[in-house]
């Protein structure tokens, strides 16, 4: 059974480079007790496969004291070659865990309008999608 | 004069366009400036324009006609405070801006909303501080008094 496990894993990194480069960045710099990395590409009018819109849930003891712009600046700041290349999107959640043990409840982006459509930077941000 | 001159050759130069639309309740645009920009906004020109209302808001579209999902949902939110009246930029309408602002900002994405010229956050920021009822002491602080404290009070009336 472990190398099955080990070989899925690897395409997973494979396919999803950017969600496991978000993943690994977050947990190593917050060290959350909880996380979401959500790929919200698919609800975007985007190739399909693409990981250009992502949404993240970090529930971590660092955030205690930080105001939430201050919370957002960090996670930005953690992501900011992801931010600068293939991302175009990053919506973001950062509570602590009282926070979240009050209110456990993982936000849903809205519709989009299809601006991607519009946005000239998109081809060089979406790239070619992985398969 | 010197500045003025220099300020007036880039206006008549061709290049991307800035426009500022003034929101009305009624949801009628009247368009007050144009600049036009030939380069990347410098800071002082960004300084300038955060300031430029108690409410700026950079986003993708119109508060009219949002063109995106996050930068729509800025609206609704300002709306459901009764904050219609403000200053709004389309950065799809100029690169230049958009790659501007999130330079002065330091902050990646669009949507962006100012307060009294201090940036104040996103789409996020926005949502969870209108839910958390902060909010509406933000506003408070800008003179702003949030519409929710009438639909607050008219319910407790009943």
């Amino acid at each position: 059974m472990q190398p099955t496990i080990a070989v899925s894993s690897a395409n997973i990194c494979m396919n999803r480079p950017v969600e496991t480069s978000i993943r690994t960045k977050l947990n190593q710099r917050l060290e959350p007790t909880h996380l979401e990395v959500v790929n919200e590409s698919n609800m975007h009018a985007v190739p399909s496969g693409s990981e250009s819109h992502f949404r993240v849930l970090v529930v971590s003891k660092h955030f205690e004291g930080m105001s939430l712009l201050q919370r957002h600046r960090l996670v930005n700041e953690i992501l900011c070659d992801e931010l600068a290349s293939r991302v175009h999107a990053l919506s973001i959640q950062a509570k602590t865990p009282q926070q979240w043990e009050c209110n456990p409840v993982i936000e849903v982006s809205p519709p989009c309008m299809g601006g991607s459509k519009h946005d000239h930077s998109m081809a060089a941000k979406v790239g070619t999608p992985s398969k | 004069m010197n500045s003025l001159i220099r300020f007036s050759t880039r206006v008549m130069r061709p290049g991307s366009i800035l426009c500022r639309q003034r929101c009305l309740l009624d949801g009628q645009a009247s368009a007050v400036v144009t600049r036009f920009l030939s380069e990347t906004p410098k800071s002082s020109d960004l300084s300038e324009l955060v300031k430029k209302d108690k409410v700026v808001v950079f986003m993708k579209g119109t508060p009219a006609q949002p063109m995106c999902g996050f930068s729509n949902a800025v609206v609704q939110i300002l709306r459901m405070h009764g904050v219609d009246k403000y200053t709004s930029f389309n950065v799809l309408e100029d690169q230049d801006l958009r790659q501007g602002v999130k330079n002065f900002s330091n902050w990646p994405t669009i949507p962006q909303v100012y307060f009294n010229g201090e940036f104040f956050g996103g789409c996020d920021i926005l949502l969870q501080m209108h839910q958390n009822g902060d909010l509406v002491d933000e506003l408070k602080k800008l003179g702003i008094r949030s519409a929710l404290l009438d639909v607050d009070n008219n319910e407790q009336k009943k």
